[in-house]
């Protein structure tokens, strides 16, 4: 299953061309600065704006093709606008239901009470929107949306406008939407943090064109596109919980290259994570050290070298076919002699546990 | 009993004609109010200036060439001749013509800037909620409107309860068809008549403030819901 979506879109001075093939199961992430494009491609999809030539395919349903355009409210999609935009003069509860009643029974797939437990808006059915925060208010708009079961679910930047605390109070439920759902998502942002915790797949966008696409821990890491030179630059592992240590108080979690160790959290063996490893907090040896504190070092190949600046270089590591990065200065990369093939050691000094 | 039986007819007749007016208003200028809201058309200009004239000209201006119009020699005139009918100046429909001519930027214009106040988000967020244009029309823009509506259909109606210049022009004064309020009050002062002037303008004045004052109060209900 897959979406193709091809588009040549003119607007007041701006031109894109777009032509993509993307996984129809996870998150797909739209990722790039601010008027590249992100949400009018966002919006072509939907059908929110028609673009004479598009062409358009989600699976097994063709919704845009030659004069054949399918208008949004026949497409089975959601859409989360960036603004919660709730409609003023309807309660909550009325808000969710105006979708519902226009689904057929036959194609609901998602009750409402689920999604109103998966969001945690039970306490809010009889308010009017004007009297919600705006993280409540979000977290309405993305139940509204997925409450008519969508075969696609479009979100633009959901999160931009709130505060911090809005944003850590809607990202878990983001994040078990993820994971207890199967819809796919195309999701638009330009936060890279956001990118990092939820996406699975992700089109880097530039001034109106793709630049690349990929799984997520492939685009992070690869050091010809800009993802692996932002100060944030880091390598995400999805891994397993193996075990807890109770007298040391750590968990043990397994992924393709290994064993992370990490401060103990509440979590079932077997239950699935995401992890971030900052290149920063990457340091390499030659040989491995057994006198550290340090707990999670793995075997590593040094894949690809690239400066960074005048005194550091970005390293590309391969741990057990993960790739991983690493920040080091340019004295220490001639010092270590590295260069694409040479063994060595990673050392992660911190690990980030996504969800 | 105070009003006297022409005064009463006269009463009847205003009411008849401002609802009738109010009603055709509603029913043209909903529609025409919900496309200049929303249309991007660049000589849209010249039709607002269009609807907005009865708001400057002298209502006599307007009532002459409706007169002129609607009378046996203009253009509607003879065509409702050739198709078998009268002249429609100094009838009761071409009172109604001139009021709904009258009285229309008071219900468009209402209407145009609640449906532009809407704006498209909404629309869309319902789009996408499988609703199809007319339902979305009807579900989402005007209860989102609807402080619009109640200010049309309340200008539309006072505005139409007290014209008297176009209705003079084109409707004459003619007792038990054409003579409204505005006009018998007229009457009544030239005739130095002024018990009846004042019963029947007393009744005008406190029945528009009335009105008016409804349409403010609940105004501000309906705002005080929006975010």
């Amino acid at each position: 299953m897959t979406i193709e979506a091809r588009f040549h879109i003119e607007k007041a001075g701006f031109t894109q061309d777009v032509d993509l093939c993307l996984p129809a199961r996870g998150i797909t992430a739209l990722f790039g600065p601010s008027g590249c494009g992100k949400t009018t491609l966002l919006r072509a999809i939907a059908g929110l704006e028609r673009h004479a030539g598009g062409f358009l395919k989600v699976g097994d349903m063709t919704w845009q093709e030659g004069n054949r355009f399918i208008p949004p409210h026949r497409r089975p999609l959601g859409y989360v606008f960036q603004e919660a935009s709730l409609f003023a003069h309807l309660t909550v509860r009325c808000n969710l239901e105006y979708g519902i009643k226009r689904v057929p029974k036959s194609a609901r797939r998602i009750s409402l009470q689920q999604t109103i437990e998966l969001l945690g808006i039970g306490h809010l059915l009889d308010r009017k929107p004007g009297l919600l925060s705006g993280g409540e208010r979000q977290r309405v708009a993305i139940a509204r949306a997925l409450a008519v079961s969508p075969r696609l679910l479009l979100m633009d930047e959901p999160l931009t406008g709130l505060d911090l605390a809005s944003k850590q109070e809607i990202l878990p439920y983001l994040e078990s939407l993820h994971d207890e759902l199967e819809i796919p998502v195309i999701y638009v942002s330009h936060v890279l943090e956001e990118i990092t915790r939820m996406a699975d797949y992700l089109v880097l966008l530039e001034a109106g064109r793709v630049v690349a696409t990929g799984a997520i821990h492939e685009m992070l890491t690869r050091l010809d596109l800009p993802l692996a030179h932002d100060s944030d630059a880091s390598a995400i592992f999805e891994a397993t919980v193996a075990g807890n240590d109770k007298d040391y108080h750590l968990t043990y979690l397994d992924f393709a290259g290994g064993q992370f160790t990490v401060i103990r959290k509440e979590l079932p063996v077997g239950s699935a994570v995401r992890l971030r490893v900052a290149a920063r907090d990457v340091s390499l040896t030659l040989e491995h050290q057994s006198d550290t504190s340090i707990l999670n070092i793995f075997p590593a190949t040094v894949d690809e070298i690239i400066p960074e600046g005048k005194a550091h270089v970005t390293v590309r590591l391969m741990v057990g076919g993960i790739s991983m990065l690493a920040s080091v200065t340019l004295k220490s990369a001639s010092v270590l002699d590295l260069h694409p093939g040479k063994s060595v050691y990673a050392q992660v000094k911190s690990v980030a546990l996504l969800s | 009993m105070m009003l006297s039986e022409p005064d009463l007819t006269a009463l009847a007749i205003t009411l008849k004609m401002a609802l009738l007016t109010t009603l055709i208003l509603l029913l043209l200028g909903t529609p025409l109010a919900w496309w200049l809201a929303r249309t991007r058309w660049r000589f849209k200009f010249l039709l607002e200036a269009v609807i907005a004239l009865p708001l400057v000209l002298p209502p006599t201006v307007l009532g002459f060439y409706l007169l002129i119009a609607l009378g046996p020699h203009g253009p509607v005139g003879e065509l409702m001749e050739s198709l078998g009918g009268r002249p429609l100046a100094f009838t009761f429909t071409g009172l109604v013509i001139g009021s709904v001519i009258y009285s229309m930027p008071f219900v468009i214009q209402p209407l145009q800037s609640a449906f532009a106040a809407v704006g498209r988000r909404p629309l869309e967020v319902a789009a996408t909620l499988r609703a199809s244009p007319l339902d979305r029309f009807f579900t989402i823009a005007v209860p989102l409107a609807r402080h619009g509506f109640l200010t049309a259909v309340v200008l539309g109606f006072a505005h139409t309860v007290g014209e008297f210049g176009v209705v003079l022009m084109i409707g004459g004064n003619i007792p038990g068809e054409t003579q409204v309020v505005s006009i018998a009050i007229y009457d009544h002062v030239e005739g130095l008549d002024y018990t009846h002037a004042h019963w029947l303008s007393g009744g005008l004045l406190l029945a528009s403030f009335l009105m008016l004052m409804v349409v403010y109060a609940i105004n501000r209900r309906f705002r005080s819901f929006q975010p």
